[in-house]
């Protein structure tokens, strides 16, 4: 039996080494393209709308491991955006007015007093520190709390995108504290950078260069562990994992705090690279938005996402500058089409054409790589029960 | 590709032969009862089963035996009575607990993570106890349990296909399988020969056999030949009780369940394939 085993085993690295060699080699193109390439290419304006794309790729790449792999269809991801963003906002703030200082817009709005809850936000230090951990608090005590009363499918997407609404509103009427419709804006420094200066613009660019590239990794060894596997199977059949001894709500709630921190810090780096925070930039039409990118690239894919969300976040930008109001529009419409039509997303384009290719011989079946374990259909943006 | 076969030799070396260890095992339901919203399925129902004593529950469609089941798992809630494993009380347990006292299940439909490879769908079933390190790499080499399941169920040749391809009696190995590394002491099988053929359903019998020899198995069948061939011992559910239970011999003579097979007590007919069969294909 070793000897069989030692073959077999021999087999397997045959079949998955392609796949590990293809990652590295894509992972490091596209490291290259974002490190070396655009900085060198590209204006600092354009630069810095790259800067803001990746930043938005951060949530996308939450997104695909909670609703790819998952299949948390989560439509509230504005809210861990948002709060990453407004808690480094609000530390920014507090930096610009310099110590025991009040931030402009307090003078202007509120009491000229900044409050209690903010003070703790002056340090650098607890200010990064809260960025990862509210979210992750928020998401775990919600997650937890959904999952285990078995809230699921329709009904989740429904409730995570009442909570959008719910933040926005609640950032609106805030005026004196959060600066209300208008959010938070106007930031001279980053931890003691010039903000103006093109040298550290270019430097925040990288810096969401890099964060976002250590996401993709974070996600690709989630995807590829136990975890990862244990993941599809509660997509795919929660109840039979139940009887093998999991607790299908742990898995959910774990994957969900992920996805939140990835998205809050999307909104922390956010905040200094395109210089404003507002309940616009959070609230229940941003986070469909950042669903789309992750649907049209293919949600159960590795880079998918990502690749999505930058090429609809470009498309949105140049749409918008000629047809200001025609995106939106677009936007649903191109939702609609990938998830009736193509439910794999784009990147399931990708995997048909590489199946098609005539297969190696000695190959049993389809060979299963990670990125295999694809999308299923758009059968689960349907409430559980309504399936077979 | 060579037709899979069942290995016992495998199944001894994952069901281990320290028989001493399990040897006090057994399943104790105690006036189970389940209702649907004022519709009973299950009444009354008491039903003691041992390790070593193979037992096969029957009934007609409707009977109530997957939902004895479903209560005894936590998949629905029992109105009133017991069940008990190993000392511990199974009633009013989430289901994943009562998973991890070593209680498990198929269901009458198999059902594997069809996109999950063979090796992962065990691997999954293996890894329950797992610990946050442990799940957070991912999988070097294949657990001793997970490579003897794959022999036992002879999936190991296919041990890289998705789930998803494999043919209907593959599915229910590997769910027979699951159990298996699942390390569960108490095995609950809903219909798992439906749908084989011959060969596969013999081998399938002697798979169970050995694992009831060194497990607690209950198995819910229809087909009466695979009864006869395999059952130690038989419950006869009707209409949410137990009618009758014995060996397979005093089952077939009881005129009760004579009556609800054949519709008529009818001397020495025996619960015949036909009825029971019809309508299954
Ligand atoms: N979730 C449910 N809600 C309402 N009634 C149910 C439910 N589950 C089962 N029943 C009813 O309970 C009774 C027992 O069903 P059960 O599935 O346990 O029968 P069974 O003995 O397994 O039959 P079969 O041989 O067809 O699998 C049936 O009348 C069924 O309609
Ligand atoms: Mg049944």
């Amino acid at each position: 039996m070793s000897q069989s085993t030692s073959t077999l085993t021999a087999r397997l690295a045959v079949l998955v080494r392609p796949g590990r060699s293809r990652a590295l080699a894509g992972f490091g193109l596209a490291a290259v393209l974002l490190l070396a390439v655009a900085p060198v290419l590209l204006s600092p304006f354009r630069l810095g709308l790259l800067g803001k794309f990746l930043c938005l790729a951060m949530v996308a790449v939450g997104i695909g491991l909670a609703w790819g792999r998952g299949g948390l269809l989560t439509l509230g991801q504005g809210v861990y955006f948002g709060l990453g963003a407004y808690l480094m906002a609000m530390h920014l703030k507090l930096a610009d007015a310099g110590p025991g200082g009040v931030p402009d817009f307090m003078m202007l709005y509120g009491t000229g007093e900044v409050p209690g809850w903010w003070e703790p936000l002056r340090s650098p230090v607890v200010a990064l520190a809260l960025v990862v951990l509210v979210p992750a608090a928020l998401a775990a005590v919600l997650g937890w709390a959904v999952f285990t009363r078995r809230v699921r499918g329709a009904y989740f997407a429904i409730l995570s995108q009442a909570l959008a609404a719910a933040f926005a509103i609640l950032l609106i009427g805030q005026q004196q504290t959060t600066g209300g419709t208008n959010g938070l804006n106007g930031f001279r420094s980053f931890f003691g950078y010039d903000l103006a200066d093109p040298v550290n613009q270019r430097m925040l660019y990288l810096v969401a260069a890099g964060v976002l590239l250590v996401m993709v990794v974070v996600a690709r060894q989630l995807m590829t562990s136990r975890f990862g596997e244990v993941l599809v199977a509660v997509r795919d059949q929660e109840d039979r994992v139940r009887f093998l001894g999991y607790d299908p709500a742990a898995v959910k709630t774990a994957v969900y705090v992920v996805a939140a921190v990835m998205a809050a810090v999307g909104g922390a780096l956010f905040v200094p690279i395109v210089g404003i925070i507002s309940p616009a930039d959070v609230g229940v039409v941003p986070s469909i938005g950042f669903l789309v990118g992750v649907a049209i690239g293919g949600r159960a894919t590795l880079l998918g996402p990502v690749l999505g969300s930058i090429a609809v976040s470009w498309a949105q930008t140049t749409m918008s500058e000629q047809f200001p109001s025609g995106w939106i529009y677009l936007q649903g419409a191109l939702f609609i089409v990938v998830v009736a039509f193509l439910p794999g997303g784009l990147a399931s384009l990708v995997t048909t054409w590489r199946r098609r290719r005539p297969a190696r011989e000695d190959e049993p079946g389809t060979p299963a790589t990670p990125d295999a374990a694809a999308a299923p259909d758009a059968a689960d943006l349907l409430p559980e029960g309504s399936r077979a | 590709m060579t037709t899979p076969e069942i290995d016992l030799a495998a199944a001894d070396a994952l069901l281990g032969d320290d028989t001493a260890r399990f040897r006090h095992d057994y399943l104790e339901v105690r006036g189970l009862r389940v209702e649907f919203g004022g519709f009973v399925a299950v009444r009354d129902v008491d039903l003691t089963v041992t390790q070593g004593d193979l037992r096969f529950l029957i009934g007609p469609n409707g009977a109530g035996k997957t939902t004895l089941i479903d209560a005894v798992t936590g998949l629905v809630r029992a109105a009133a009575g017991s069940a008990r494993f190993g000392g511990a009380e199974l009633l009013g347990r989430a289901t994943h607990r009562v998973a991890r006292t070593g209680v498990g299940r198929t269901f009458q439909t198999a059902s594997v993570f069809e996109e999950l490879t063979v090796l992962q769908n065990l691997d999954i079933a293996a890894g329950a106890r797992r610990g946050p390190a442990t799940m957070l790499r991912r999988r070097r080499a294949t657990p001793e349990a997970v490579e003897q399941a794959m022999e036992t169920v002879g999936l190991a040749a296919l041990r890289d296909v998705p789930a998803g391809v494999l043919a209907h009696g593959q599915k229910q190995w590997l769910e027979i399988g699951m159990l298996l590394v699942q390390d569960a002491h108490l095995l609950l099988l809903d219909e798992p020969v439906a749908g084989m053929t011959q060969a596969e359903r013999e081998e399938t019998g002697e798979l169970l056999r050995r694992v009831g020899s060194q497990r607690v198995v209950v198995v819910v069948e229809h087909d009466m030949e695979f009864l006869r061939s395999y059952a130690d011992s038989v419950t006869v559910m009707h209409q949410g009780r137990v009618l009758a239970e014995g060996t397979v011999a005093e089952v077939q003579r009881d005129p009760a369940v004579v009556e609800v097979y054949l519709g008529a007590p009818t001397g020495a007919a025996e619960p015949g394939t036909a009825t029971m069969t019809e309508g299954r294909a």
